[in-house]
């Protein structure tokens, strides 16, 4: 059961991933199987089972309100393709 | 027809927390771009999130004062969106399982009624960076160190009818949060923010109109303005016969109008999921009821004291309980002086004036409780007149110390030697033998007001210093002595 082209394109816009007209069949037929799992998934009775949000069974550790990170601002920015005044460059994004 | 607006409103608050929500990085204000932007909060690939614990203690304050439910399992889900200012492509926030669940406050209008406010819930999330789009040869320039710090959204019912409402609903937020000591609440640096969910329906109509969303209103007085605007638009297009369509529209506080954010369109799909790197948070009983044990004296709390122990007016009342600090300074000066009252008038007055021409907050106060009781002291000890007082308050506001420093300095002490004042009175009747003359041949019941001129030019005379006290009984007796 292929999940039809114009859910994937909107899938594919939402994720911001590029998906070529040639592989749109392929993608379409992989997420359809995924779906079929989630359908079997789904057939299972789980009336009265709490919903896990986790599979680990274990709780959440929170750490004490501490500053602990150097600034590293010089490293961190070394690794983008552009950089001004300390800032991130990336293409304009006008709202 | 008669319209009904029906107002909901989301308020993100900034916690007061030294370190981001998931990592180790500080949240101070105003630091160079990216010095406080740590490998976490940069999405770099194996990092881990670790919770901040006095995130939740903050956000369970808050419930608390809310009088909701606490959320003693919460789950943290992933909001996937892509902007730039959110490096990782989806922000860590909180949905099925929030921190805080349902609950009410009650808010209080100026014109004295109450009304109470459902609390639809407020859960812990992370803030977003900050985008700048100035002159960076076509590009976006993009500044992290805000990413990652903590923030509360908190979810009202669609339960305000009026933008008074709302705006009274968020001064209640601000009060709440700023006493909790949660936040600074400071509006003007982001600290708290507001989202309005607008609609319009016929009174007496039952089901709800469409709404639209007003983003980021960054004042009080913009959130009134905003909403009434907006309220406004839908009406017209209702009575025009056409329909309002469900959309986000950003208010412009240089035309006072509000206009749709076209970029976002495209209905948003957030696909939101539980967080595979973080476990649910649990929170015991125990560790609930000691936060409740140490919460602070709250607003309503503070509104109902002052009213009973200084026997405050509910409108004095009020306005010393909106910030925390005021009415702290308010009970150091009411308690030094042992005059409530007074302390509340010149608070609400003169210093209230002051602060406001001067554009300062009351930490920032020239004039310190101690120093406004010291002043109080000497007015009702009759050093000084109340008109006098005034002089004196000016003086130590501009740094030229105590109430007795600047007494003595300028010489201010009223006169209340009785000889001095009787020939001051003479010398006024004197010189005023048309206003005397009109005063023998007035109706008995015009006399006391006609003495307010006589009162007047002796005071003159002793240049503000002369006990009125005193003005007014020698003055009478030496006007019946010529009756």
């Amino acid at each position: 059961m292929a999940v039809d082209t114009q859910t994937v394109e909107k899938l594919a816009e939402l994720a911001r991933i590029a998906i070529s007209a040639e592989t749109i069949d392929e993608v379409s037929n992989r997420l359809g199987d995924v779906l079929q799992l989630v359908d079997q998934l789904q057939a299972v009775h789980t009336e009265g089972v709490a919903p896990m949000a986790h599979p680990l069974d274990e709780v959440q550790v929170l750490r004490a309100d501490e500053v602990t990170e150097p600034n590293r601002r010089e490293e961190f920015l070394a690794l983008a393709p552009q950089s001004e005044a300390g800032l991130y460059l990336v293409p304009k994004v006008i709202d | 027809m008669e319209w009904e607006i029906v107002i909901g409103l989301e308020v993100h608050v900034q916690l007061s927390t030294k370190s981001k929500l998931f990592s180790g990085a500080s949240t101070r204000f105003g630091a160079e771009p990216n010095t406080q932007a740590c490998a976490i909060d940069l999405a770099m690939p194996g990092t881990l999130p670790v919770p901040n614990e006095e995130a939740f203690r903050y956000a369970v304050m808050f419930g608390l004062a809310m009088n909701a439910e606490i959320g003693k399992r919460s789950v943290f889900e992933r909001k996937n969106y892509f902007y730039p200012d959110l490096p990782k492509g989806y922000q860590t926030t909180q949905l099925a399982e929030p921190i805080v669940g349902a609950g009410e406050i009650e808010i209080h209008l100026d014109d004295g009624t109450s009304k109470k406010v459902r609390l639809h819930h407020a859960h812990l999330e992370e803030d977003a960076g900050k985008s700048l789009h100035e002159d960076f040869q076509g590009m976006s320039g993009i500044d992290l160190n805000r990413a990652g710090t903590p923030l509360i959204e908190i979810v009202s019912e669609p339960d305000m009818r009026s933008p008074a409402e709302a705006v009274a609903y968020l001064k209640k937020i601000h009060s709440i949060v700023t006493y909790l000591g949660i936040s600074d609440g400071d509006m003007s640096q982001g600290s708290m923010r507001c989202d309005a969910n607008v609609s319009v329906r016929l009174k007496g109509e039952e089901k709800l109109g469409t709404r639209t969303e007003l983003k980021n209103i960054n004042s009080f007085r913009f959130v009134e303005r905003a909403i009434k605007v907006e309220a406004e638009r839908q009406i017209d297009i209702l009575e025009d016969g056409g329909t309002v369509i469900q959309e986000t529209r950003l208010y412009d506080s240089d035309k006072n109008e509000t206009r749709s954010m076209r970029s976002k369109e495209v209905a948003n799909d957030y696909r939101y999921f539980p967080c595979p790197d973080l476990l649910p948070v649990i929170l015991t009983d125990d560790y609930v009821e000691k936060i409740r044990s140490e919460l602070p004296e709250l607003p309503d709390a503070k509104l109902a004291r002052f009213q009973s122990e200084y026997q405050l007016s509910a409108y004095d009342a009020s306005l010393l309980t909106q910030e925390r600090a005021l009415a702290d300074y308010f009970e150091a000066a009411a308690k030094e002086s042992g005059e409530p009252k007074l302390a509340a008038n010149w608070i609400t007055g003169e210093l209230a004036a002051l602060l406001n021409r001067e554009e300062l907050s009351i930490e920032q106060s020239p004039v310190s409780a101690l120093q406004l009781a010291g002043l109080i002291k000497r007015v009702t000890d009759n050093t000084i007149s109340s008109k006098i007082a005034k002089q004196v308050f000016e003086a130590m506001a501009k740094g030229e110390g105590s109430a007795d420093q600047v007494i003595e300095k300028r010489g201010l002490k009223q006169v209340s030697d009785s000889g001095a004042i009787e020939q001051m009175v003479d010398q006024v009747l004197a010189a005023s033998g048309t206003q005397v003359e009109n005063y023998r041949n007035a109706d008995e019941s015009k006399r006391p007001k006609m003495m307010g001129y006589f009162v007047g030019q002796v005071m003159k005379a002793s240049k503000g210093q002369a006990n009125p006290q005193m003005i007014n009984k020698i003055l009478k007796e030496k006007l019946d002595a010529l009756l």
